[in-house]
């Protein structure tokens, strides 16, 4: 009975596996929606970009996205699609606008202010430095000190 | 005197945008739909799956649409809200049952009341996608040409229907 089971479970054909799925279709779109998502933020779990999420929102937009790119539609139309809809906050990068001049410009604007504020300071500084003479005396005291500063060497 | 005004000037800067900055709700998105024809939809009905609501035929009345589904508890807390509002006849609120089953969505409605005239099915949530819906409960005020007007992001309260979406109905009614 043991031997007739062990001759059973080496029947080849009784352990069929199936090969692994590919996770497209198409791995040119597939790199494509990745490409996006990754530009997208998910809205729900709003620090997330679009390839991140698991939210159930993502996965809908993903398929979304990916029916997109199965129509033939350019990166753009699909990224106005989603900006018409959700708002310039769905993407990542700000886009160049009137209000978002502060943004794109503030830290430019900062390291300006920040180099004049230091060149100032330095110049003024240096103003503030006085040639001082030295007396004599003071000269042979320097050359002693430093003298015996070599011999402590 | 320079000294101490230069950083306490950038102080109160800095308090200032972070008073304003700390305070806004980020959960709160301004939607570029307001303003603009609302989304076309023609979805099959919840209780009647023979019947299709479109939002065509909803056109020459101000109407709400509110975003809902048996799974989301924000819907749960607006609901009184709502039922409120229904019992007022004041204006009819559309639902849309979002990516939700049939079953649960009906037993919903059975247990904690129906507010709706007609509820349409979302079943893959596509019309939330053309609204613009990232969480449920989400309800959108819609004029008499089919243009948004307003959109209210979360559960509905009280006090924003009586602040802000009623006078709104009343004023786009009497146009």
């Amino acid at each position: 009975m043991r031997w007739l089971l062990a001759i059973i479970l080496l029947i080849p054909g009784l352990a069929v596996a199936e090969e692994a799925k590919p996770l497209a279709d198409n791995p040119v779109a597939e790199a494509r929606l990745k490409a996006l998502a990754v530009e997208l933020r998910c809205l729900v779990c709003q620090n997330q970009t679009l390839a991140d999420s698991n939210a159930p929102l993502a996965e809908d937009l993903r398929r979304e996205v990916r029916e997109m790119i199965a129509k033939d539609m350019s990166d753009q139309e699909i990224i106005d699609f989603l900006v018409e809809r959700y708002g310039d906050f769905v993407l990542y990068r700000p886009r160049w606008k009137v209000s978002t001049t502060l943004l794109w410009l503030g830290p430019f604007l900062l390291l300006i202010a920040g180099a004049t504020a230091l060149v100032l300071a330095l110049r003024r500084r240096q103003k503030k430095l006085v040639d001082v003479a030295l007396s004599e005396e003071e000269r042979t005291r320097v050359a002693q000190l430093l003298s015996e500063g070599a011999n402590r060497l | 005197m320079n000294r101490f005004l230069i950083p306490f000037g950038v102080f109160v800067v800095v308090v200032g945008f972070l008073a304003v900055g700390l305070t806004l709700n980020p959960r709160e998105l301004p939607s570029p739909l307001v303003g603009r024809p609302a989304p076309d939809f023609s979805l099959p009905q919840l209780h009647d799956q023979g019947k299709v609501l479109s939002s065509n035929d909803l056109k020459g009345k101000v109407w709400l649409l509110n975003f809902w589904a048996s799974w989301c508890g924000g819907c749960k807390e607006e609901h009184p809200v709502l039922i409120h509002l229904a019992q007022s006849g004041e204006v009819p609120i559309y639902g849309m049952d979002y990516k939700d089953t049939r079953e649960e969505a009906l037993a919903w409605l059975k247990q904690w009341g129906n507010p709706y005239p007609i509820v349409a099915v979302d079943a893959l949530g596509r019309v939330g996608i053309n609204y613009g819906v990232y969480g449920v409960p989400e309800t959108y005020v819609i004029d008499k040409a089919g243009v948004i007007r307003y959109k209210q992001i979360g559960p509905l309260r009280e006090d924003i229907l009586q602040e802000k979406i009623l006078p709104l109905v009343r004023e786009l009614q009497n146009q």
